[in-house]
């Protein structure tokens, strides 16, 4: 049982930078942006919210109030997404750039960028920003005694504060974009930005705030992502901002089939992480290294995945078209 | 509006152009394509602002800087292209920019009643919950025209509104605007189809290559009146035109069967006829009745299912489209922007690219600009193609009768056996119509052969030698020459010819 417990939580440990990063590229994407950048944001957000957490612990606040300081931390990686997403904005929007080659060249920038940063404050050689313990959710972050249950180790072994944040931003993208106007004029913005600015929309400010909420979202990815590897930042988010635009696509550009398409992503990724230690996975014995086959697998189901379902599925119909005010 | 001037890179869309529309009056604006209509209207809606001139409303002069500001003033538009988000329903499509919020959260109870309210008042008939991706071409335009009724509106533009209707909707349309003359509202109507001006508004302005000719009242004049406004000379409705010079067989199709990608039915089931050298035959009937398959089958945009396609003694059944240019056979296709051009191309790319692997135009692979350029001068020169810059304008930005131009242009210049012309004359204004009969005319006392299928009657009657009806898919009628009436008889179905005289 407790096996289950860890797959489950693990799971949605892994599950949480992918639901937050593919949100963020819905978005964008909604807005009529294609957000290619998503991979490069996770790294600046990662960098910041990291560096504010070694601060933090190395001040001493970490530790009285740890919770405080990751709350800070996931709003400065936010924040530095949101900064960050701007030149993507600035180049797609106002400079109508190609959308592909802006976010390209920004994934190029942000780890050289990282390296840079991380080497400046930690000196030559020192390229992981080590994690500090503290930032976990345990049961005494509540005051309660320690235990070993089912339970126990659903909620209290793998979670950090990132995950009820990315659960509220869940339900707060769904009914942005369902509920709400903003939702309704940013879908239109992404389907037929001419019909929207006919009925006096204005479409850059919408794709504006459609990159700007992708870079908040991804920001906090990027955190989220080095939180749950667990082995501190070393200028790098594994491809996730890549994964995390398959699991958009795979979800259809919808919140809820987005969160299920983030979880099946972070179950194959929690098999090939952990595949030694789940007792009921064949073993392939004959094998040198069979851990790398598991480890192949997250990206292979996303090839076969695109695969089966890039056909029919429903993408903005103006994304990666600049809007062009005078244009027929 | 006063003295409106617009200009734009290269052509003053709008010079000088003063318009004036009472209260309660349906106001025609005429003019040939790139007359400037559009534009004007797109200075009175917000979407452009005008170098120089004002607009008064009520006395008042205002300043509209953007839809909303329009909006404001009880100004609304329907766009010829219609603006609505296909994946939204038709509610959605109604209520963006001016939507109800609860506590942040969208509304849509009192929308929904005001939009059936208003649908139940002019008889506008729409589901509000439809996919705007599912419903039809005039029910989407009913959509367009309840968005600016649930604005209240008061002045309402409709920007060549009939162009994209059956005749039936138009008849309904023409209802609905009467009903909002008789309501009080203003009305904008962009046409440049004479008898439907003639059948609606009240008084009519006419603007010639962006400049204002005048205004007059309906009551007072005829459509050869506003013709000639409109053109600057004398138009021939009718067509003078030689006996034809029948000769051997170009086109010879014998049981011809396409599949239908809308249902799983056949849309040409079994269809034999022949064409002759200098002569026009006519395919007519109402929408959707196979034509354009028929069209897609002959011309190899769609593989036929059987039957057998000769041209010119040669089977081309299963030729590619490639080969069929080859053989003779030029296509003018009834989607211009889906299959006739590539938009995003120049003009002098459009007009090579049937021939540009010819040795005229490439030299071991690479294009022979020069000779390209050349070319498409000479095109433009010969079929009077307007555009911009000439041949290196992008097709996109043309007008949809010069677009029509470059199309035929490419295809005749071709020196085709066969010319298959599919409504050639579709949304194009009284002048282009008129010159792209003459030469469809001229093709035929050349020699050609030539396949025509259109919807408009009047077209049918005075173009072709001879009419085959088309009815589900099938060749109902065989007609030398036929009355008005009985050609409707067998369109709908209600008649048909013996199975021997179809062929």
């Amino acid at each position: 049982m407790t096996v289950l417990a860890n797959i489950i939580s693990l799971t949605v440990i892994f599950a949480v930078p992918l639901l937050l990063v593919a949100l963020g590229g819905m978005y964008s994407e909604h807005s009529g942006v294609i957000n290619l950048a998503l991979e490069g944001i996770m790294v600046i957000g990662a960098l910041c919210g990291c560096f504010l957490l070694r601060a933090f612990d190395q001040n001493g606040f970490g530790k009285a109030h740890p919770q405080v300081a990751m709350l800070l931390a996931i709003l400065i990686a936010a924040a530095a997404g949101v900064a960050f997403s701007l030149l993507l904005a600035f180049a797609a929007i106002n400079l109508k750039a190609d959308q592909t080659i802006g976010g390209t060249a920004l994934n190029i920038f942000a780890p050289a960028f990282a390296v840079v940063v991380t080497w400046a404050i930690q000196g030559q050689g020192q390229t992981t920003i080590q994690i500090p313990t503290w930032i976990k959710i345990t049961q005494e972050t509540f005051g309660f005694e320690r235990t070993d249950g089912f339970f126990a180790t659903l909620f209290f072994k793998y979670q950090y504060l990132t995950t009820p944040v990315a659960i509220i931003l869940f339900i707060v993208a769904w009914l942005l974009m369902y509920k709400t106007k903003f939702g309704l004029r940013l879908r239109a913005c992404g389907e037929h930005p001419q019909a929207a600015d006919s009925v006096g929309i204005n479409v850059y400010r919408m794709r504006y705030a459609g990159v700007m909420i992708s870079g908040f979202l991804a920001g906090i990815g990027g955190l989220a992502y080095v939180i749950a590897v667990g082995s501190g930042f070393s200028s790098s988010v594994g491809g996730y901002g890549f994964l995390a635009l398959a699991v958009m696509i795979f979800g259809n550009w919808k919140p809820f089939t987005i969160l299920g398409s983030a979880l099946i992503f972070a179950l194959f990724k929690v098999i090939a992480a952990y595949n030694s230690s789940i007792p009921f996975l064949p073993k392939f014995e004959g094998l040198k290294d069979q851990s790398s086959l598991y480890q192949m697998l997250p990206y292979i189901v996303t090839m076969v995945v695109l695969v089966f379902t890039s056909k029919k599925s429903k993408a903005p119909k103006a994304e990666g078209i600049p809007y062009d005010k005078g244009s027929r | 509006m006063l003295h409106i001037t617009k200009e734009f890179p290269g052509i003053k869309a709008n010079d000088d152009i003063t318009l004036q529309l009472k209260k309660g009056e349906i106001h025609a604006l005429l003019g040939e394509n790139g007359a400037g209509k559009s534009t004007l209207m797109s200075v009175l809606f917000g979407l452009y602002q005008a170098e120089q001139g004002e607009i008064r409303k009520n006395g008042k002069t205002v300043h509209i800087k953007d839809p909303n500001e329009a909006n404001r003033l009880g100004i609304g538009m329907v766009h010829q292209h219609f603006k609505l988000v296909e994946c939204f329903t038709v509610l959605d499509n109604i209520i963006l920019g001016v939507e109800d919020t609860k506590r942040g959260f969208l509304q849509y109870d009192s929308a929904r009643k005001k939009v059936m309210e208003l649908s139940q008042k002019y008889g506008l008939r729409v589901d509000p919950d439809a996919l705007i991706s599912d419903i039809s071409v005039g029910m989407q335009q009913r959509v367009e025209i309840l968005k600016m009724l649930y604005r209240d509106n008061e002045i309402l533009i409709f920007d060549e509104p009939t162009a994209v209707l059956t005749p039936q909707e138009i008849k309904e349309l023409m209802a609905i605007m009467r009903g909002f003359k008789e309501e009080g509202k203003s009305i904008l109507f962009i046409t440049h189809k004479l008898q439907e001006i003639m059948a609606v508004a009240d008084r009519c302005s006419v603007l010639r290559k962006g400049k204002y000719i005048g205004t007059v009242d309906i009551a007072n004049t005829t459509r050869e009146e506003l013709s000639r406004m409109m053109v600057g000379r004398e138009v021939a409705f009718d067509i003078q035109k030689k006996s034809p010079q029948v000769g051997d067989v170009v086109l010879s199709v014998k049981d011809l069967v396409v599949a239908s990608k809308a249902h799983n039915n056949n849309a040409v089931k079994g269809v034999s006829f022949e064409v002759h050298a200098g002569e026009i035959v006519c395919i007519s009937g109402i929408e959707g009745n196979g034509q354009t398959e028929l069209v897609y089958g002959l011309t190899g945009l769609e593989p036929v299912k059987s039957g057998s396609i000769t041209l010119c003694g040669k089977d081309i059944t299963h030729a590619s489209i490639r080969e069929r240019s080859k053989d003779g056979m030029s296509h003018i296709p009834e989607d211009r922007h889906k299959y006739g051009l590539v938009l995003d191309y120049t003009l002098e790319q459009n007009m090579v690219l049937q021939r540009y692997w010819e040795p005229e135009f490439q030299n071991h692979g690479v294009i022979r600009s020069q000779a390209v350029r050349k070319y498409a001068q000479k095109l433009i020169d010969k079929f009077d193609v307007r555009s911009g810059q000439g041949p290196v304008t992008i097709a996109r930005s043309m007008s949809g009768g010069n677009q029509q131009k470059a199309i035929i242009a490419r295809e005749i210049d071709k020196n085709p056996q066969l010319l298959v012309a599919v409504q050639p004359t579709r949304g194009l204004d009284v002048g282009a119509i008129e010159y792209i009969h003459q030469q469809l005319i001229a093709e035929r006392d050349a020699g050609r052969a030539v396949l025509l299928i259109s919807l408009e009657l009047d077209e049918v009657r005075s173009l072709s030698d001879r009419i085959l009806v088309i009815y589900e898919g099938e060749i109902v009628g065989d007609f030398e020459k036929a009355e008005m009436e009985e050609l409707g008889l067998y369109m709908a179905g209600a008649k048909r010819q013996g199975k021997e005289a179809a062929k």
